[in-house]
């Protein structure tokens, strides 16, 4: 008894040691990630006087214009994820298993590298140039089509629709990246098999390469629903805070407390930390379903 | 082979997505183009270049971003190698921690991370449950302002360095070098600097170059910690300006193309992306 109770303790101080090497590490994550993290928290949990209160939770759930902001966060995150997810997909697949040329593939997920990074400010300048009043786009249009999208149409760069185009330029290259190894990992033998026993290209589809793929789809455009919902500098430089994505809101609520209540704000940034939460741990869950077949 | 069966080989639906793809990336950086090509009326020319290059806060800005962007990545390998290092070779059972820790920055995007680092950092560091105070606040000083970006930028850019470098380690064997190195009577340092580094440069430097994509532009830390840096140059130019801030961009999508290509180059495979919008 002793005996053992002598080598746990030698154990525990070797591995003590062991420890220290990833200290400094851990001291950094403390110091400039948990701690501003936790002091959020805190503070979402503080009222006005330091005590101890869930009113800033509540007030969170009545403040008709923090849950518009949310909302209007989720749906744009929602489109733009669902929409370059769609286009992605389709696009990864035309240069994978869809018959165009080799270089084509390497030319697209080169320039996916470079387009899913090229994000905030010049990216809003390009499509304002692009699709703003005077854009490029804009002038083809009306010369060709003799349509004014500004005052014959509701398109509007700085709205809904225009931001979501805009973050559209990072989405979908980003979904080209991850499901062009993924379409790869389709084994040629699935096919042969299906056809071998007599499926058509769309039975091989619906039935097969689909349901092997859609977790990874899925995953992908969780993924890609937590890219475009914590952007902030995009939005920023496109609308100049004109459109009240929550970013925006928890934005002009650091540079003064807009809400008139710390708290509230505090609260309003947890909220969107327990939202990428979330869409993390579904992401991780998908991508451990497609690893299955998927390698 | 007759016509018909020829344009039937084509496939016309993959051509189409292509080609929409292809319109998609290419039409925001033609309009931009073109349009910072027309600063004087009726004439192509290089003007807004030239203006936005001579303009002195643009290179002020620009060396500090680059200075900024040159920190994070030196304070990230020395954070990271030795860390990952450790993990692989001393420590496997804190791997999931550490995974865990370098995928938050996912959870907590920029403008979370910086509201947070201002609430903790904007008052004197004191030791708990005391009044003692070890540090002036952060905020106030220049030097404390950089410590402060340089910090943010780390964790922003931890998911894609950690990676990096722990795929790195896992193709080339870490224990074999290091009991080699430690056989000849290599000390820890040397192990680590002159065995292990050069080991993993194709991917320390693909992560340096990610995280430089990520430094040099960043808007959102930058601008909340006031600092002069070029994301928050750009925005305001384009405040007031219109064809230099275009010109600018253009020359940024250029720099960030020129990061991605040599990532291409030196990992020939599928290169990474980041998420720092």
């Amino acid at each position: 008894m002793a005996q053992t109770a002598l080598t746990q303790k030698k154990s525990i101080t070797l591995d003590w040691k062991r420890w220290i090497g990833v200290f400094p590490f851990f001291l950094f994550a403390i110091l400039f990630l948990i701690l501003p993290s936790l002091r959020l928290f805190a503070g979402s949990f503080t009222g006005a006087e330091g005590e101890f209160t869930f009113a800033n939770i509540i007030q969170l759930f009545e403040e008709q214009a923090i849950l518009d902001a949310y909302w209007l966060s989720i749906q744009i995150s929602a489109a733009t994820a669902i929409g370059g997810g769609i286009f992605g997909f389709l696009l990864a697949y035309s240069v994978t298993v869809g018959g165009l040329p080799k270089p084509l593939r390497s030319a697209l997920i080169t320039f996916s590298g470079v387009a899913s990074n090229f994000a905030g400010v010049p990216l809003a300048f390009a499509f304002i140039a692009t699709l703003g009043r005077t854009g490029f786009v804009t002038a083809l249009i009306k010369n060709l089509f003799n349509i004014n999208l500004y005052q014959q149409t509701d398109f509007d760069l700085y709205s809904f629709w225009g931001l979501s185009l805009t973050y559209m330029y990072f989405q979908f290259p980003l979904m080209v990246l991850i499901m062009a190894p993924a379409l790869d990992g389709l084994k040629r033998e699935w096919r042969e098999a299906a056809e071998n026993l007599g499926a058509s290209t769309t039975q091989y589809w619906l039935r097969v390469a689909f349901p092997v793929l859609l977790p990874s789809i899925l995953g992908s455009m969780i993924l890609l629903f937590g890219n475009a919902f914590g952007a902030y500098a995009t939005a920023y430089a496109l609308t100049g805070g004109r459109l009240g994505i929550i970013t925006i809101q928890i934005g002009a609520q650091i540079r003064g407390d807009v809400l008139h209540n710390p708290g509230l704000g505090y609260a309003m940034a947890m909220g969107m930390v327990v939202i990428m939460a979330i869409s993390l741990m579904g992401y991780s869950w998908l991508q451990k379903r497609s690893e299955r077949w998927l390698r | 082979m007759s016509i018909f069966a020829r344009i039937r080989r084509i496939p016309f639906w993959s051509w189409l997505w292509f080609i929409l793809g292809a319109l998609y990336f290419l039409l925001p950086l033609y309009a931009t183009v073109n349009f910072s090509l027309r600063m004087e009326r009726d004439v192509i020319g290089f003007k807004a270049y030239v203006r936005a290059f001579e303009d002195p806060r643009f290179l002020e800005t620009f060396l500090y971003s680059n200075m900024l962007a040159v920190l994070t990545i030196i304070a990230s390998i020395i954070l990271i190698v030795p860390t990952a290092y450790w993990i692989r070779l001393r420590l496997p059972e804190a791997r999931r921690i550490v995974e865990f820790i370098t995928l938050l920055p996912f959870v907590v995007p920029a403008i979370i991370l910086v509201f947070g680092l201002i609430r903790i950092y904007s008052s004197p560091v004191t030791i708990p449950f005391t009044e003692i105070k070890l540090l002036q606040p952060l905020t106030t000083f220049e030097v404390g302002t950089d410590i402060l970006i340089v910090a943010g930028y780390v964790v922003l850019g931890l998911p894609y360095m950690y990676r990096s470098v722990d795929t790195g380690m896992r193709t080339v064997d870490v224990r074999t070098l290091t009991e080699a190195a430690q056989s000849l009577g290599a000390s820890w340092f040397t192990i680590i600097v002159r065995v292990i580094l050069p080991n993993i440069r194709a991917a320390l430097l693909s992560g340096a170059l990610l995280t430089f994509a990520i430094v040099v532009g960043e808007v959102t830390l930058a601008s909340f910690l006031g600092v002069p840096a070029f994301g928050p140059y750009l925005f305001l130019l384009g405040q007031h300006r219109a064809y230099e801030p275009a010109a600018l961009s253009f020359a940024s999508f250029l720099l960030t193309w020129i990061a991605m290509g040599l990532i291409q180059l030196f990992t020939g495979g599928q290169g990474q992306t980041t998420g720092a919008h």
